[in-house]
């Protein structure tokens, strides 16, 4: 690892370099501490210089995306093995996770067959449960009628649901339903009421985390990577001391802090896309053999109870 | 072992006839009787081309050749495919002219129209 802080000029443990590292897309590793809606940021071989125990928190979950199962193309003909492999990773961890996020894309053509081949993958993680949001794969046809009866139980009108843990307030939203011609990702206002019931009673020192499938920042809109309503659902979120948003739907990490808001995307366990821009479209990105499982990953979350903070981690299969 | 070459020859010269008339057979239809056909490719998240115009009467297939699937909905609900996997292909035909302002449901940034004349 190579990547030190050089510039600290705020003495806040970034400098420019890190910064741009920690928002471009990361083949290696890239540790993200939010400390009271700050962000420190660490590429892996300076967390290797602190103790385990810096990270670790009283509560630890994993988020993994963008499965894809079905898919069968060269970009990666065969995305079981590469979820085995993730889920392999995840039952690594030194703290197993209280908890999984899905954050979309179970399957790529939202078919039983695909639905089975998921639910049946993840049943050898080792942690209690898995929480789910759709992805657009997911709802192909149906408007999401399957991915609900297996994926959804508890869920409200699309698959919205929100629970709490350890004193924090986690929230999956659905943006992947009724877009519009032109449009972006959508959470449309029946959700948007919801949710701005569901964090009403709260204490604004309740940390947040919201997961939904498409980005709820405007990581690209030209590829559609953004959501048309995410600042209403934000809004709503202003008070609060710290906000996570996960998501995934861009195949690559991305980390961006806005106010009290760390925003972040998870790797894919299937296949990379480009960086924004960076092709002709997002589709599926080929690269060399030896080089894919550089680029996909999982993504740890660690909370520190008393210093609020959310600790994300992105490992890559390789 | 003759007789049976005999046999093989005699299938396969029969078999080759019958193909050559279920080939030639659209040939046999008047020209005037050909229903007009368009084609609109789906490639790397566009439709091509953006803007199709067509006599009415024309059925327009979509082919979709990229590694995901997309849709084709009009943006009024006229006409609405299912998804389409790599290769699938969706047709509608216009009957009525206007224009048609259509999508991909699964990306909503990809936009296109269908003028009827």
């Amino acid at each position: 690892m190579s990547d030190y802080i050089k510039e600290n000029l705020n003495k806040d443990g970034i400098d420019r370099r890190g910064f741009l590292k920690c928002m471009a897309w990361v083949g290696t590793g890239t540790l993200c501490v939010l400390k009271g809606g700050v962000l420190k940021s660490y590429a892996l071989g300076d967390v290797m210089q602190h103790k385990v125990g810096d990270f670790k928190g009283d509560l630890s979950f994993v988020q993994i995306s963008d499965s894809h199962i079905g898919f069968n193309k060269a970009a990666n003909p065969d995305v079981t093995a590469t979820l085995r492999e993730a889920i392999a990773k995840v039952n690594a961890l030194p703290t197993p996770p209280a908890f999984v996020l899905h954050t979309g894309d179970l399957t790529h053509l939202s078919k039983p067959a695909e639905f089975d081949t998921l639910a049946e993958s993840l049943k050898s993680l080792k942690t209690e449960r898995v929480f789910y949001v759709p992805g657009e794969h997911d709802v192909l046809d149906d408007n999401g009628a399957m991915f609900r009866e297996r994926f959804g139980q508890g869920a409200m009108g699309d698959g919205w649901h929100s629970f709490d843990r350890n004193g924090i307030h986690f929230v999956g939203l659905v943006n992947v339903m009724n877009l519009k011609a032109g449009g972006l990702g959508s959470l449309g206002n029946e959700q948007l009421e919801w949710l701005q019931k569901d964090v009403s009673g709260l204490k604004s020192s309740t940390p947040i985390v919201l997961f939904a499938h498409i980005p709820l920042w405007a990581v690209y809109p030209q590829w559609g990577w953004g959501t048309d309503d995410s600042e209403q659902a934000l809004s709503y979120l202003k008070r609060f001391g710290s906000v996570t948003v996960l998501n995934g739907h861009i195949h690559q990490t991305m980390q961006k802090v806005e106010g009290n808001v760390t925003f972040h995307t998870a790797c894919s366990t299937a296949f990379p896309q480009p960086q924004p821009g960076q092709a002709d479209s997002p589709g599926p990105m080929k690269v060399p053999d030896d080089k894919l499982r550089q680029l996909l990953g999982i993504t740890d979350v660690n909370f520190v109870r008393g210093t609020h903070s959310l600790a994300v981690v992105d490992s890559t299969l390789a | 072992m003759k007789n049976t070459r005999w046999i093989l020859t005699f299938v396969l010269t029969a078999l080759a006839g019958l193909t050559s008339i279920a080939v030639t057979q659209p040939g046999v239809a008047k020209a005037g009787d050909q229903p007009a056909s368009a084609e609109v490719k789906i490639d790397n998240f566009s439709f091509g081309p953006p803007t199709l115009t067509v006599a009415a009467g024309t059925t327009v297939t979509w082919k979709n050749n990229d590694d995901v699937p997309h849709t084709v909905v009009s943006d009024d609900k006229v006409f609405k495919s299912k998804a389409l996997d790599t290769d699938d292909k969706y047709s509608y035909t216009f009957t009525k002219p206007g224009t048609y302002n259509y999508f991909c449901s699964v990306h909503p940034k990809m936009t296109a129209k269908i003028v009827v004349q």
